[in-house]
């Protein structure tokens, strides 16, 4: 056990010189920087948690003289707000770790794909590119970034609608395979990453890989900025330690009178109060993005599910038959259980739907439905229900 | 290769084989309703799903590769189940009043929802609370949203095939439709009513404006003489709805059927066809001349076909600056109908405005083309009504003729003799080689100099072909044509001819004469014949296309004797004062959206 429940840590925000972090990349070799991100076991922070490094040699192994890193900063999912303050505070970082990226990978052209939202920040996010071109220039380094601004729909964060949409064509997820790393951006070998992943590999380039893995878990290595919500004194932007319990983040979190933590937004899973202790936040338990959401007992959580589904019935991209009408019966469905329309032995039916949601759907949107579905309906079905 | 397992059967297939495929040469099959063999892979409406052993998630069979060691379930209780599903799901959104849809008893979720007995419906029926619209504006095509089952395969055709992007995806979640710029109705944007769309889509969403009733209505009413005409590319689809195999031409008995229907007169559109080839191949004389002889400037060459009003409407909204050089000649259909109520009554001693002039066409543009306004120059509608080949199949079914068992018959006259050249216009190609045939022996009095006729060289699915011919040894009055190479490009599907066009307008490729289709194999693959219709059976339809040509006596247009007597006795000449009258039109420009 650990002795502090909640440890807060500082590497994100921490101001550095990325100045003295890319010159030391510009002299490794890009298998090098490969095998430290590996080595670190870092995991992208964009909610699907795959391994970094992974995904960086895969991309380093394709044949293309045309490659490109994106950074997606699209961060559409309810209740986070971490990459904005990440852009805000340490935009240069997030370059940086592109640049290593684009160094890893052998790439020529990066593209930051920013939420609509964020427009406020382009003056700022520019005025920092032009420093970190000038020192890509200085180090003969002819990496360059552009920053594109998204039109407000939440599928454009799922990566391959993200290249459809900077493609100018409609946001709408691709098949897979192919992987981006093969075939992505305008289809050549794209790297995409999160916000965050960006800057925890400038930090692990800095550090090394073994100080980076001193912290959280053999499955959740690290730490994760957090984007806390809803029933706390302390709503905000913390990074913490992972692997800690929901009991532990409760204790520091909660109002003391938390019923339920919704972890990882609306396409996460609700944890009800008896199982805060068991369940661990991260990936052997429950994942997130960073959305951490409280829920205290004056909230119904019929009303909260019934948001979900609002919200997915409007941001499926609509393409799939399982998402697109799934989440109009889910929805619908819920409504006529609660009216009485239909008893409560259809919301059974409605979560073997949502089961085929999650093993039919093209994408992740329409496969994670069913997390936040099935987590509420299977612990607060009276609620649902009455 | 790649190996793999399928429902515990091993297969080997090269690499970048789907799921799908590899199934099917297990001969198992899995449904689908997304996937056409004709265009991109969607994935979109995931009733292919199948199991992969150890997987998470299923897998999209029409869009997933094979890879190695893969242990493939496509029957597995995980899949039933999704797919129940998913089936179940398309049809809570569908208007499922199938027993009042056009399309009843040749939809693809009707016989899905059949085959997994989808009957007493679990969910939630979700049309209730919608608002769909109809779109009925258009003389060609009826969108029907509250049927339309978001596959995007009229999408997909409309752009990956045609190039014209009319429709579009709108809107996202529970409000994502197929739609148009601004939603404007189908007739009022770029649709080129080539209904390409029509022969793609699974269920009702997107059908052909029919006419049967209007059609019925002639025929039955004793004051009226209903003459009605065939398109080359009818004679070999029709089979198809009635029980043959594709590429069995049914000419004969859908003559026969015809003249049981009740049809007056059982005419041809071969025989305008061969009329257009005068017309349009010395329009193209002539332009030759001033451009060569006269060195007048205005000329414009290249000279395009006219007779795919698809085409037509497509040039008059994407490239309206070369609208001088498409030909002035109306389609063989226009030219037929204008003489109907002209000629045709004359002869036969009717009055026009008795007359009901029907055709039945492979095209569902044909129906926008006969309400042109420019379309009346015989003083009344010069075609009354146009059916589709899949209309006059259910035209015969509804009448209870037994198709299969019917004697061959042989067109009435006048207007019904044809030659081969009128019968290749149903393919791409064709009337560029027709025109070649006929324009190449008046200029030198030799036969073009490919064997049998057959100018090979245009002839195939390219997309954009190129041929050329050398002209020697002309006749003294086209001896200023003496050395020249006839250059010739045919391009078939409206995206294969917006490259050419662009070619064209780049200055890339110079050429005297471009014939273009616009749907794919020319009208044997048009929007109104049978369903389905793919790469495969376009290729059925164009060997019988060029069986009917070999198999006729007469093979070159200018040697048609109905032809020959219609010029003596009523037209005078090509281009003659009565020849622009009746035969000739004129084009419009339009909005580019
Ligand atoms: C519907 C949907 C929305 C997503 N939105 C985001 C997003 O806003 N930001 C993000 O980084 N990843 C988002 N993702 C995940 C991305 O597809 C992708 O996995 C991620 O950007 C990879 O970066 P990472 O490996 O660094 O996490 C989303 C995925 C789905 C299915
Ligand atoms: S799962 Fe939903 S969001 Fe994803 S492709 Fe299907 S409809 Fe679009």
């Amino acid at each position: 056990m650990k002795d502090k429940h909640v440890k807060r840590v500082d590497l994100i925000f921490e101001k550095i010189e990325c100045r003295d972090v890319l010159e030391k990349i510009i002299d490794m070799e890009p298998d090098a920087i490969c095998q430290e991100i590996l080595e670190s076991d870092l995991k992208g922070r964009g909610g699907a948690g795959f391994p970094t490094g992974m995904k960086w040699r895969f991309g380093s192994q394709e044949e293309s003289s045309i490659k490109y890193i994106v950074c997606n900063a699209d961060e559409g999912e309810p209740g986070t707000f971490k990459d904005r303050e990440i852009l805000d505070q340490v935009p240069g970082k997030v370059f940086c770790g592109m640049a290593i990226a684009a160094r890893a990978v052998g790439a020529k052209a990066g593209y930051v794909y920013l939420r609509g939202e964020y427009k406020f920040l382009i003056p700022k996010l520019n005025e920092e590119l032009a420093k970190f071109h000038r020192t890509m220039d200085e180090f003969n380094q002819n990496f360059r970034i552009q920053v594109r601004l998204g039109s407000g729909a939440y599928i454009c964060g799922e990566e391959s609608a993200l290249f459809e949409s900077i493609e100018g064509k409609r946001g709408e997820p691709r098949n897979k395979p192919p992987y981006p790393t093969t075939s992505g951006l305008f289809g050549k070998p794209t790297i995409i990453n999160n916000v965050e992943t960006l800057v925890y590999t400038v930090m692990i380039m800095k550090y090394g890989a073994s100080h980076f893995k001193e912290l959280g878990t053999k499955d959740s290595r690290g730490s994760k900025v957090f984007s806390v919500s809803g029933d706390t004194p302390k709503a905000g932007i913390f990074e913490l330690e992972l692997g800690m319990s929901v009991n532990e983040f409760v204790e520091e979190f909660g109002d003391g009178d938390t019923k339920a933590v919704q972890v990882g937004g609306a396409s996460g899973f609700c944890v009800p109060r008896k199982r805060f202790e068991e369940t661990i936040i991260g990936f052997e338990g429950v994942p997130t993005g960073g959305s951490m959401k409280l829920f205290n007992s004056t909230r119904s959580m019929y009303n909260v599910l019934h948001n979900y589904l609002d919200f997915f019935t409007e941001e499926s991209c609509g393409q799939c038959t399982p998402c697109r009408v799934g989440c109009q019966q889910l929805l619908k469905g819920v409504e006529a259980v609660k009216r009485g329309d239909k008893n409560s032995k259809y919301l059974d039916e409605l979560v073997k739907l949502a089961k085929t949601m999650k093993r039919a759907s093209k994408c992740g949107l329409g496969q994670s439905v069913g997390n936040a579905f099935g987590s509420i309906v299977e612990n607060f079905k009276e609620e649902i229900i009455y | 290769m790649v190996s793999l397992s399928i429902n515990g059967m091993l297969v080997k297939v090269p690499q970048g084989t789907t799921i799908l495929d590899a199934a099917k040469k297990l001969n198992f099959r899995i449904p689908t309703l997304c996937q056409h063999d004709d265009l991109c892979v969607a994935g979109n409406c995931r009733v292919c799903v199948v199991e992969q052993l150890g997987g998470r998630s299923l897998l999209a069979a029409c869009a997933t590769p094979v890879s190695s060691g893969m242990q493939i379930l496509t029957n597995s209780l995980k899949v039933r189940a999704a797919r129940k599903h998913v089936i179940e799901l398309l049809l809570s959104e569908h208007n499922a009043d199938c027993t009042k849809c056009y399309k009843n008893g040749n939809c693809e979720l009707q016989d899905l929802s059949n085959e997994f007995s989808v009957g007493d419906h679990l969910l939630l029926d979700l049309t209730e609370t919608k608002e769909y619209t109809i779109d009925r504006f258009s003389p060609s095509i009826i969108k029907d949203d509250s049927k339309c089952i978001r596959c995007q395969r009229c999408v997909r055709t409309c752009e990956q095939l045609q190039g014209v992007n009319a429709l579009t995806v709108a809107y996202k979640g529970e409000h994502q439709k197929i739609s148009t710029f601004e939603e404007l109705s189908m007739a009022e944007v770029i649709c080129t009513n080539c209904g390409q769309c029509i022969n793609r889509c699974p269920t009702g969403a997107l059908v052909e404006r029919t006419y049967l009733d209007e059609v019925w209505d002639a025929i039955l009413d004793p004051e009226k003489h209903v003459v009605v005409q065939t398109a080359p590319a009818v004679r070999v689809g029709l089979g198809e709805e009635l029980g043959f195999e594709p590429g069995e031409r049914v000419t004969g008995k859908m003559v026969a059927a015809l003249k049981r229907l009740g049809f007056d007169s059982v005419l041809d559109t071969d025989f305008s066809a061969d009329l257009t080839i005068m017309e349009e191949g010395t329009e193209l004389l002539t332009r030759l001349k001033r451009a060569l002889v006269d060195k007048d400037p205005s000329v414009a060459l290249p000279m395009t076909t006219s007779c795919s009003p698809g085409w037509i409407k497509f040039i008059e909204h994407t490239f309206p600056e070369y609208l001088p050089n498409v030909s002035t000649c109306k389609s063989p259909q226009q030219m037929f109908g204008a003489l109907a109520k002209t000629y045709f009554a004359q002869v036969r001693k009717l009055d026009p405005k008795n007359i009901v002039s029907v055709s039945i066409m492979p095209c569902t543009a044909k129906k926008y083309e006969a309400n042109r306004p420019e379309m009346r120059s015989s003083g009344y509608k010069d075609v009354d009504y146009v059916l589709t080949t899949r209309e006059l199949a259910k035209m015969i079914k509804q009448a209870g003729v037994e198709f299969r068992k019917l004697k061959e018959d042989k067109y009435d006259s006048i207007m019904g003799k044809s030659t081969g050249a009128g019968v290749i216009f149903g393919a791409t190609g064709g009337v560029m080689e027709a025109a070649l045939r006929t324009a190449y022996e008046i200029i030198t009095g030799r036969e073009v100099p490919f064997e049998g006729l057959n100018i090979t060289p245009v002839r195939g699915m390219e997309g954009v072909r190129l041929a050329s011919i050398k002209i020697e040894e002309c006749k003294e009055e086209w001896s200023f044509l003496n050395g020249v190479e006839l250059k010739c490009a045919v391009a078939h599907g409206l995206v294969n001819a917006r490259e050419l066009m662009n070619r064209v307008k780049s200055g890339d490729l110079i050429v005297h004469f471009i014939e273009v289709m616009a749907c794919p194999g020319g009208c044997l693959g048009g929007g109104g014949q049978p369903i389905p219709t793919n790469e495969k059976i376009r290729k059925k339809r164009t060997e019988a296309i060029y069986a009917e040509d070999m198999s006729m006596e007469l093979r070159k247009s200018h040697e048609n004797p109905e032809v020959i007597g219609i010029y003596k006795e009523f037209l005078g000449e090509p281009l003659s004062h009565k020849s622009h009258e009746l035969l000739h039109t004129h084009y419009t420009e339009r909005v580019r959206y």
